[in-house]
């Protein structure tokens, strides 16, 4: 159920991350979210694509550190306090987030978060018997 | 300016007389060598020479080098030319098995080591009236026992400080007024500088003269230490296969350093072809223990680059003088004081599961090494998460530093990003102008 977030490895260098766009972007990869992690010296850049396994092969190949990670992908009504509710289900479970982000759909009232926890099968139980609604692979696809 | 001397009738003896008394320790040298330690008795064997050879310091060419690798090879006891029971303290350089040396000391081996710090101290104006600070490390590292023993045969007032712990240094120096300072140049530049921020000015300092080693340092930072303490900054040179600070240093010409001949004879060699050079030549520094019991290594190559000089000084001193080294044969370096080799990196690299990928950034700020290390991220060990590449940067400075002894910045890069020439990875980069 959980779905594939592309992790890079990059380092604090101007023009790195413009790099790694376009070049996915000259290969057609269509960019769904994006999040980046800094220390003064890396940065973990995540991104959720439209086709994880194309995109690894090419920046692989262009020498990048990539890795595939499962992220949970969850809809959140694009409405104030829904987010929360979201965390709530997953902080009363003891769940712990070692990270998140969110991205807007295009045409649907809906907003979309990318949570990653040490266990995703309990957090997607978790969230999906407190009603909410999770993304696919084919959703990404077609957001 | 009036001159004192510790063992004047040494530090003041004739060209011959010196020469009678070298040849003299030699051949007895040569021979408790021979008895006593296998491992050189084989090279000499090898190379045919036999201890009734050597008759005098002009046969010292016939015997054989020992380097590094032979101290490697002989790791821990092969080299050592005594009882244990006769021995009563060991030191030792950082590293691994392969690099670390061990030195061995008898009570006689201490007390000419505290006789040749002694020797340095009163060159730089010590006697029994002064406090002598000695903040060079204790322990395994030889800088601080080195020059406590010499501090308490002048005499002088013992503080023994060790490093670090600046704030302390700075309170028992001016409490107790402290006259001498021992310890690396950059710590010396350093307590200069907190001094100064806490608004001493020179002449409320107590110190009147500094001496200095362990690590490369330029006649400018001998300045700006000189200006900010108020004092005099004397030189010291030694290494722990010799027996440790104080087989040469400086008096008030500051001019290169007195060596401690009469224990310690050195020759300029050329480091390719091992033969010996005329004085005045550039070439590779070899130290002849001529009367340690313990680990007495006979021609041994210190690497270092050097120059030695015989013309008169005006110190009154005839101890020939060897210039600050001007470089290395090999790739060691000289961080904060410690010896460290890029091949203890890459073993600590293999051992945590890293490709041997890295490069080390050297460079002084404010007087001060700073010691980075940069090793390329993995594929297996990636992962997506901040904290685990910081607690993985974390753990490799750790075992890095139980390695070495001091503490680099480690920093995980990208793959391939660490500058190769030719397809060879440039491994050190040494911004310190030092020579």
């Amino acid at each position: 159920m959980a779905i594939k977030q592309l992790t890079v490895f990059v380092e604090n260098k101007q023009g790195t991350v413009v790099s790694i766009t376009d070049t996915l972007s000259k290969h057609n990869i269509n960019l769904r979210a994006l999040s980046i992690a800094e220390t003064q010296d890396f940065g973990i850049l995540r991104l959720i694509v439209n086709d994880e396994a194309e995109a690894e092969r090419i920046l692989t190949e262009e020498g990048y550190l990539i890795k595939i990670t499962d992220v949970v992908g969850v809809k959140i009504g694009d409405a104030p306090g829904k987010l929360t509710e979201a965390l709530k289900v997953l902080n009363e479970s003891k769940i712990n987030i070692e990270y998140l982000y969110a991205f807007m759909a295009r045409t649907e009232k809906h907003a979309y978060v990318v949570i990653r926890v040490e266990d995703n099968a309990t957090a997607e139980s978790t969230l999906e018997n407190a009603g909410f609604h999770l993304i696919t692979k084919e959703d990404i696809c077609k957001i | 300016m009036p001159q004192n001397y510790f063992q004047k009738e040494i530090e003041t003896m004739s060209a011959e007389e010196m020469k009678k008394l070298q040849s003299e320790k030699l051949v007895k040298q040569v021979k408790h060598v021979y008895e006593n330690v296998p491992y050189y008795k084989n090279l000499m064997d090898e190379k045919g020479v036999k201890p009734e050879d050597i008759k005098g310091i002009d046969d010292l060419h016939k015997l054989p080098f020992l380097t590094k690798a032979d101290l490697r090879d002989a790791y821990p006891y092969g080299l050592l030319a005594k009882p244990l029971k006769d021995c009563v303290r060991i030191h030792s350089t950082s590293g691994t098995t392969g690099r670390r040396v061990v030195a061995f000391y008898t009570q006689k081996d201490i007390d000419l080591w505290d006789d040749c710090c002694a020797r340095a101290i009163v060159a730089a104006g010590g006697s029994n009236e002064d406090v002598c600070q000695v903040a060079y490390g204790y322990g395994l590292f030889t800088g601080g026992f080195g020059l406590n023993g010499g501090s308490q045969k002048v005499g002088c007032l013992t503080l023994p400080m060790s490093s670090g712990n600046t704030e302390r240094q700075i309170q028992f120096m001016t409490d107790l007024s402290a006259t001498i300072l021992c310890c690396t140049p950059s710590y010396a530049a350093y307590i200069g500088e907190t001094l100064k921020e806490q608004g001493y000015k020179p002449e409320d300092i107590p110190l009147k003269a500094g001496i200095f080693g362990a690590e490369p340092w330029t006649e400018e930072m001998r300045q700006g230490i000189q200006n900010t303490l108020g004092i005099k900054a004397y030189d010291i040179y030694g290494l722990t296969e010799t027996t440790g600070p104080g087989v040469a240093f400086e008096c008030s010409e500051q001019t290169g350093m007195h060596v401690n001949e009469d224990h310690f004879y050195a020759e300029i060699i050329d480091p390719d072809t091992g033969e010996v050079l005329p004085e005045g030549s550039k070439g590779e520094l070899v130290f002849t223990s001529l009367d340690k019991e313990a680990f007495p290594l006979l021609r041994y190559r210190t690497r270092d680059i050097c120059v030695l000089s015989r013309e008169k000084c005006s110190c009154g001193r005839t101890l020939v003088k060897m210039a600050k080294p001007m470089g290395r044969t090999d790739d060691m370096l000289i961080i904060r004081g410690v010896n460290v080799f890029p091949s203890q990196i890459e073993a600590v690299l293999l051992k945590e599961g890293y490709e041997p990928n890295y490069q080390i950034i050297v460079d002084r700020v404010n007087n001060n090494d700073t010691f980075e290390v940069n090793v390329e991220m993995t594929a297996d060990k990636f992962t997506d998460k901040v904290s685990d590449i910081l607690a993985m940067e974390k753990s490799l400075a750790n075992a890095m530093k139980i390695m070495l002894g001091i503490n680099p910045a480690v920093h995980l890069v990208a793959p391939k990003s660490i500058a190769r020439s030719e397809g060879k990875a440039v491994r050190v980069i040494d911004k310190r102008k030092l020579i």
